[in-house]
């Protein structure tokens, strides 16, 4: 049962940050129908503006958070202005290759300027909570915490404020929301500083209890593909069920079938989805 | 001046002297280590070539380019390491496997359009991956193979030299380009532009979407485990790093640099990019520093790459010329004006 219990907590730990990351990710394909591939290099730059801003500089760990978050969401919105906005006439595969030519970019430069090793960031949250037999890491239980906290918040982002209104708008309907006003440039913009800050905290948030390394977004962006694909491309509430979908089969798969295979269930699950029903589990219909 | 000069490349009789130059290029080179960094390039140029089948005339991005690469690459060598099989059925063997996966593959992705068919690749790439890094009583796991066999020279050769060896990847390149030479102008090769075009429009003409979609991406992944195999058979020794996602990047580079969807554009890509590679040699690890803002400012400016950008030039210079002129010079380059109508 303990051990049952752990598996919940590592499910629910993994769900919330991939949760996060695939939540950036379908808010983009929402707004611009552009799959940014390059959405795994903005986590990674995420995590190593936090190494850097708490090692080298030593701000504590919610400072350096935030002023990661800051920063990439500043690269997302450069990015937008500087390689999707120029596309956005263009036939849909230019966008793939252009995304996947800034991935390459900013893996190479962070390999540059920090090398490949493996690096740790240690959060001052590293106690572990016993409650009636049970055993909870705090890191764990902030992240569980944090993933809540940031979507009730942009949920209310999106659906009390008029600016946030104005991205759902967009989503919603593109030729309606210029009909009624709507700066689409602003729109865009915004939505790649929102899924920037979403990377960067999730990045924060999951590398205490994992390591630092160039290449770490790879994975998660491939699963954070997964993940919007089972929820439907550019639906909210899909990304959060397929974020927790995806955690918990790698939580008790991983640990009652093989770890060995443990990154292989995702991809499977994908390809046993795809084969039976292509446009999504979720999805209302095919794109 | 410069039209004049562009004409030199479009006459038909440019192709024998490449040919040429190619070769004897294992003569005129400094030292063996130019010739296997050329066959090296070669055998890329093959694997690119089969990317523009299905990304380039087909329309669908294929991410797991390089996952099939390297299925063609583990084949030949557990078959020649660990089975004990001589060269040439292992080779026949590891084409015919990449060609069976990509049809296993393509029957279940190419359902899906546009970006569901470029994340799922990116996923079937990666599973590749895994699995030669994971499943160790078949592939060894990360030690990778060694002892890959080296092609049979029937006692007339010894491949195991470089300079044969880069005569072999010569053939097969040349047999790849002639092939594509036949497809681009076949009705099949019409077909696959004509979806690239647009699914529903192609559809409404009477074309099978699903088996034309699948027979391209049979077509790449052939390619791609040819190269593979070729590959090991020079290499002869491979990790589960040849499925690496940057291997596929790379292929995309060099498709995109040389012009995608046309003939000569893999060949000019590839030998481009690997060329300056190979003098920046201090820029190997951090190559896509600059590959990568490449990729961006290409599609951007010149999503044709060099030859598509070239032949569009060329064909606007004609136009201009006049109509009288532009008849005498559409005899000459009967094939290369519909190259350029092609990338229109």
């Amino acid at each position: 049962m303990n051990l049952f219990f752990q598996q919940v907590i590592n499910g629910l730990t993994l769900g919330s940050i991939y949760g996060l990351v695939a939540l950036g990710l379908t808010l983009v394909y929402g707004i611009l129908h552009i799959p940014n591939f390059a959405h795994g290099a903005l986590y990674m730059v995420g995590a190593f503006m936090t190494y850097t801003l708490m090692i080298d500089l030593g701000a504590p760990y919610w400072t350096a958070m935030a002023g990661s978050a800051v920063i990439v969401a500043s690269l997302g919105i450069l990015l937008e202005r500087l390689v999707f906005y120029p596309l956005r006439h263009s036939p849909p595969i230019h966008h793939k290759i252009a995304a996947i030519g800034v991935l390459l970019f900013l893996e190479a430069t962070v390999q540059l300027f920090w090398g490949a090793d493996f690096r740790r960031i240690t959060s001052p949250y590293h106690g572990i909570l016993r409650f009636e037999g049970l055993i909870i890491p705090e890191q764990r239980l902030l992240i569980i915490c944090g993933a809540i906290a940031l979507l009730i918040g942009l949920q209310y982002f999106l659906r009390k404020t008029m600016t946030g209104a104005t991205i759902i708008a967009m989503a919603q309907n593109r030729d309606g929301a210029f009909l009624v006003g709507i700066d689409s440039n602003r729109v865009a913009m915004m939505t790649f500083g929102i899924s920037g800050a979403l990377a960067a905290i999730a990045a924060s948030l999951y590398a205490p209890i994992n390591l630092v390394y160039p290449s770490m977004g790879n994975l998660v962006i491939m699963k954070a593909f997964v993940i919007i694909i089972l929820g439907g491309m550019g639906s909210i509430p899909g990304a959060i069920l397929g974020g927790m979908i995806i955690g918990f089969a790698e939580a008790f798969g991983g640990f009652y079938l093989a770890s060995a295979y443990k990154d292989l269930i995702s991809f499977g699950l994908l390809v046993i989805i795809l084969s039976v029903r292509p446009q999504g589990l979720f999805a209302k219909g095919a794109h | 001046m410069l039209y004049k000069l562009g004409t030199l490349f479009l006459r038909p009789s440019t192709k024998y002297v490449l040919l040429a130059l190619a070769i004897v290029f294992p003569l005129i080179a400094h030292n063996e280590y130019q010739v296997y960094v050329m066959a090296t390039a070669f055998i890329w140029a093959i694997a690119v070539y089969g990317l523009n089948i299905i990304t380039g005339y087909c329309g669908q991005l294929n991410l797991a380019h390089g996952g099939f690469f390297a299925i063609g690459s583990y084949a030949l060598g557990l078959l020649t390491a660990d089975y004990g099989w001589n060269f040439w059925p292992a080779f026949l063997a590891a084409i015919l496997i990449s060609a069976f996966l990509g049809f296993l593959v393509g029957a279940v992705s190419l359902r899906l359009k546009e970006h569901y068919f470029a994340i799922f690749t990116l996923c079937v790439g990666f599973i590749i991956y895994l699995l030669l890094d994971k499943w160790e009583e078949l592939t060894h796991g990360p030690i990778g193979v060694r002892d890959i066999a080296a092609p049979h020279g029937f006692g007339l050769v010894d491949f195991t030299d470089t300079t044969p060896f880069y005569y072999l990847v010569l053939v097969f390149l040349v047999l790849a380009i002639w092939f594509m030479g036949k497809l681009s102008r076949s009705l099949m090769g019409r077909t696959f532009i004509a979806i690239r075009n647009g699914d529903e429009l192609a559809e409404s003409l009477g074309i099978n979407l699903m088996r034309n979609k699948v027979l391209a991406f049979i077509l790449s992944t052939t390619y791609a485990g040819l190269a593979g195999a070729l590959y090991a058979g020079m290499i002869r020794f491979i990790g589960p790093e040849e499925a690496n996602i940057n291997h596929t990047f790379d292929i995309i580079t060099y498709l995109l640099v040389g012009g995608i969807g046309t003939i000569s554009g893999p060949l000019v890509g590839t030998l481009g990019i690997v060329w300056i590679t190979q003098s920046l040699q201090f820029l190997e690890e951090y190559r896509m520093i600059i590959f990568g803002p490449l990729l961006v400012v290409l599609v951007i400016f010149f999503p044709r790459g060099i030859v598509g950008s070239f032949l569009t030039w060329m064909h606007r210079k004609t136009q201009e010329m006049g109509p009288a002129k532009k008849r005498k010079e559409s005899k000459v380059t009967p094939s290369a004006t519909r190259e350029a109508e092609n990338n229109a």
